[in-house]
């Protein structure tokens, strides 16, 4: 719990009360939008799991991220935290290309998988969403049941061949999500009857159920009461032994309680990437520090 | 004065009356502090006025136009000669009408004496009643706006009151769409059971013969008539199957296309296109069925030589199947089209993110989501195959026969009960009645679909939400 007891935002406002010269909002928006930014802090990892070369995203003619170029590491869980509408969902979309489903998005920019580019033509999107999950904000199980929620991605994706073999993967799955003791006696009951926290779960089982490398969440708490947040919170930190995290969140105590490396955003830039610790203590840039002091957004 | 004239006049009162009741509630609002101290709004001081002078109002307005005729027809017949009153009341009702004649100037020739006084008599107290009625009126519209008028204080609860009549109002809407299908009900089992005492039910339900045979006068020799039902639910559901093999798939799949994979360009252009097919009136599609559709296909069977093993006519309940099933394709997308549109994006997106093939997450998440109004849609798209006459009139022909084979002339319900009804005949012989009695089956058919498709879906359905 040391990095909660560091980030506590109270603590960190002092601090940054007392060493630094307050900037004003005028300034903070002025540093923003200058256009010739450069991110500062370790963009760049060692052999990447995704690497993410200037990439733009556009709706319309409307740009909504500006030349981010980032690395997530195998395995690593990094968290994106921004005020509202600084692209932060719209980049984690492009992680998976769930953004073809909006007409009017376009992507440019090189991004890759494994060294794979994932924007390149001839690529199928389904292998790539299969390597790829998504937990989104709001749990959005299908109007199955608790089984057929699970069973629907090795189901279509062919994984298995044998009933009993489903039936393991629904339980493995179900009991990495923690939801198997609450959900064994019913699992042929409706995915939609149960609580909103558990719905999550369902969603998070459902995805892993598919054995993906990466699981993108975007802000996968927000729609939760905090006793069901904590099982996530807990979820997530098991669940980075074997997958890859990138998780969009608006809670800077999430950020900090839940991830390794933390990406700050801001008006559709990448304004810093560092390690969550030094981000919540003494981050680089001065919109970070503006941003996790609370001074706006 | 003339009933559209009091009519104006009590709305303009009415105007007036919520204007005075507004003020006043107003003007009683000074003495506490302002508008703001009132019970309610200002205008529900105004409508509870106008309630209050209205529903009285209208209450006489209603009985008065009720009973006036057959008050002032029951003055008039006191004054009728003795032997005409005696003669009974066939005669009575003869003179009356003649009486009208007069009054409405269509009478030819010269009118006995008394019949011109009782014309005059008529007509002087229509007039004499509507000009009590409108003084009555007016008279209880002030008695009772002053009431309402003086009532008012501004503690009163004059928007509970206003919102409580509203309420009823709302109600009585609500019910008369029932008590309308009610009366249908009954006013059809009626002339049903007038039917079954000359035709027993079993044979009705059970026969295997429809033809329908009538003396058109006493002395007229006729062939025995039948009232076997079977043919004739054959031939409908016959039709109904091709025209649902046709618009199910089609309007369903054009539907699916409209919803999830054509571009927002396309969608804009070819849903309103669809809409207007259904715009088109059945006649128009009668024809093209008739001469266009139905001696194709009869060419075609002929060409294939099929005509060697079945029968093949010009008239064809595949031709009508066809073409009826075209005329629902509109109705069974649009409506399919909103409710999959209903669907939410969330689902998708979530199948989606499984790696899911887009034709996958139709199928498997948006279809089973959307299953409820799809198959609304389809029982509806039934009820109008089944209810379809006029293309069934044109191009299939009237003949009874009882058959599975779709280049055959059949006919349906609807069509029977029309032709039965038409034309010049008695209307209780047991011919003019069957139509009634079909009319009766055709809704219970009906009815019954929709209650085993509700219990079907209600079973089905994934709920979401």
């Amino acid at each position: 719990m040391t990095i909660l007891e560091a980030t506590n935002p109270v603590d960190t406002a002092e601090t940054a009360a007392k060493d630094t010269i307050k900037m004003k909002e005028a300034d903070l928006n002025e540093a923003a939008t200058e256009s010739d930014h450069k991110t500062v802090g370790d963009c760049f990892v060692e052999n990447p799991k995704f690497s993410v070369r200037d990439a733009n995203v556009y709706y319309g003619d409307k740009q909504a991220v500006f030349d981010v170029s980032l690395d997530i590491g195998e395995n690593e869980v990094i968290a994106m935290i921004g005020p509202s509408g600084c692209g932060k969902s719209t980049f984690l979309r492009c992680l998976n290309r769930m953004n073809d489903t909006i007409d009017i998005c376009r992507v440019e920019g090189k991004i890759e998988l494994d060294g794979m580019d994932i924007y390149d033509s001839r690529l199928d999107v389904v292998p790539l969403r299969a390597r790829v999950g998504m937990v989104f904000q709001k749990p959005n199980p299908f109007p199955k049941s608790i089984y057929d929620n699970v069973a629907y991605g090795p189901k279509i994706h062919g994984l298995v061949s044998r009933r009993v073999d489903l039936d393991e993967i629904v339980e493995t799955s179900l009991r990495r999500a923690g939801l198997w003791d609450e959900v064994k006696d019913r699992l042929n009951q409706p995915g939609t009857g149960l609580s909103g926290g558990q719905q999550q779960r369902l969603c998070i089982a459902r995805t892993i159920a598919v054995s993906p490398e990466v699981i993108l969440m975007d802000e996968p708490c927000s729609a939760l009461d905090p006793i069901a947040t904590a099982r996530i919170e807990e979820l997530i930190a098991e669940l980075s032994e074997n997958f890859t995290i990138c998780i969009v969140t608006h809670s800077m105590q999430q950020a900090a309680r839940v991830s390794k490396r933390t990406a700050y955003f801001h008006m559709g830039k990448l304004m810093e990437v560092n390690e969550t610790q030094k981000v919540f203590t003494n981050p680089d840039h001065e919109l970070t520090e503006a941003y996790i002091t609370g001074r706006f957004g | 004065m003339s009933s559209t004239l009091l009519l104006a006049l009590m709305f303009v009162g009415f105007i007036t009356i919520y204007k005075l009741g507004r003020s006043r509630s107003l003007a009683l609002a000074t003495n506490v502090g302002g508008a703001r101290y009132l019970n309610s709004l200002p205008f529900y001081y105004g409508m509870i006025t106008v309630l209050w002078a209205a529903i009285p109002a209208l209450i006489l307005l209603g009985l008065w136009y009720a009973f006036d005729d057959a008050v002032i027809q029951a003055i008039v017949v006191q004054h009728l000669p003795a032997e005409i009153r005696e003669a009974g009341n066939t005669e009575i009702g003869l003179v009356l009408n003649k009486v009208r004649l007069i009054i409405d100037n269509q009478f030819l020739g010269e009118p006995p004496e008394y019949m011109t006084v009782a014309a005059a008599e008529i007509n002087k107290l229509t007039t004499l009643s509507s000009n009590l009625l409108a003084a009555l009126i007016f008279l209880l519209m002030s008695v009772s706006a002053s009431v309402g008028y003086f009532r008012i204080h501004p503690q009163m609860k004059a928007r509970l009151f206003v919102e409580n009549w509203f309420k009823l109002a709302l109600l009585i809407c609500s019910m008369i769409a029932i008590f309308t299908t009610l009366g249908i009900v009954l006013s059809v089992l009626l002339e049903s059971i007038k039917f079954f005492r000359s035709v027993p039910i079993t044979e009705f339900l059970f026969g295997l013969e429809w033809s329908p045979q009538n003396a058109m006068r006493a002395d007229q020799v006729v062939g025995s008539s039948s009232f076997g039902a079977i043919p004739l639910f054959a031939g409908t559901l016959l039709i109904a199957f091709i025209s649902m093999l046709i618009a199910v798939p089609v309007g369903l799949m054009s539907a699916i296309y409209l919803a999830d994979y054509a571009p927002t360009k396309v969608r804009s252009t070819v849903k309103p296109l669809l809409e207007i097919l259904a715009g088109i009136p059945t006649v128009v599609y009668g024809f093209f069925a008739a001469l266009t559709v139905a001696p194709m296909i009869r060419d075609l069977a002929i060409g294939m030589g099929l005509d060697n093993y079945m029968t093949v006519t010009s008239e064809s309940a595949l031709a009508v199947g066809l073409i009826m099933g075209v005329m629902i394709v509109p109705f069974v997308s649009s409506l399919s089209d909103d409710v999959i549109n209903a669907v939410p994006q969330s689902l998708r997106d979530g199948a989606l993110a499984l790696g899911a093939t887009k034709s996958e997450v139709v199928k498997q998440v948006v279809i089973p989501a959307a299953l409820p109004g799809i198959v609304g849609g389809f029982l509806l798209a039934v009820s109008r195959a089944i209810g379809e006459t006029m293309i069934v009139v044109m191009a299939a022909g009237l003949a009874a026969n009882l058959t599975a084979n779709p280049l055959d002339a059949v006919t349906t319900v609807t069509v029977q009960i029309v032709t039965l009804l038409t034309g010049d005949q008695e209307f209780d012989s047991p011919k003019t009645l069957a139509a009634f009695a079909l009319g009766l089956m055709l809704f219970v058919v009906t009815l019954a679909l929709n209650y085993i498709a509700l219990h079907v879906v209600k079973k089905y359905r994934e709920q979401y939400e």
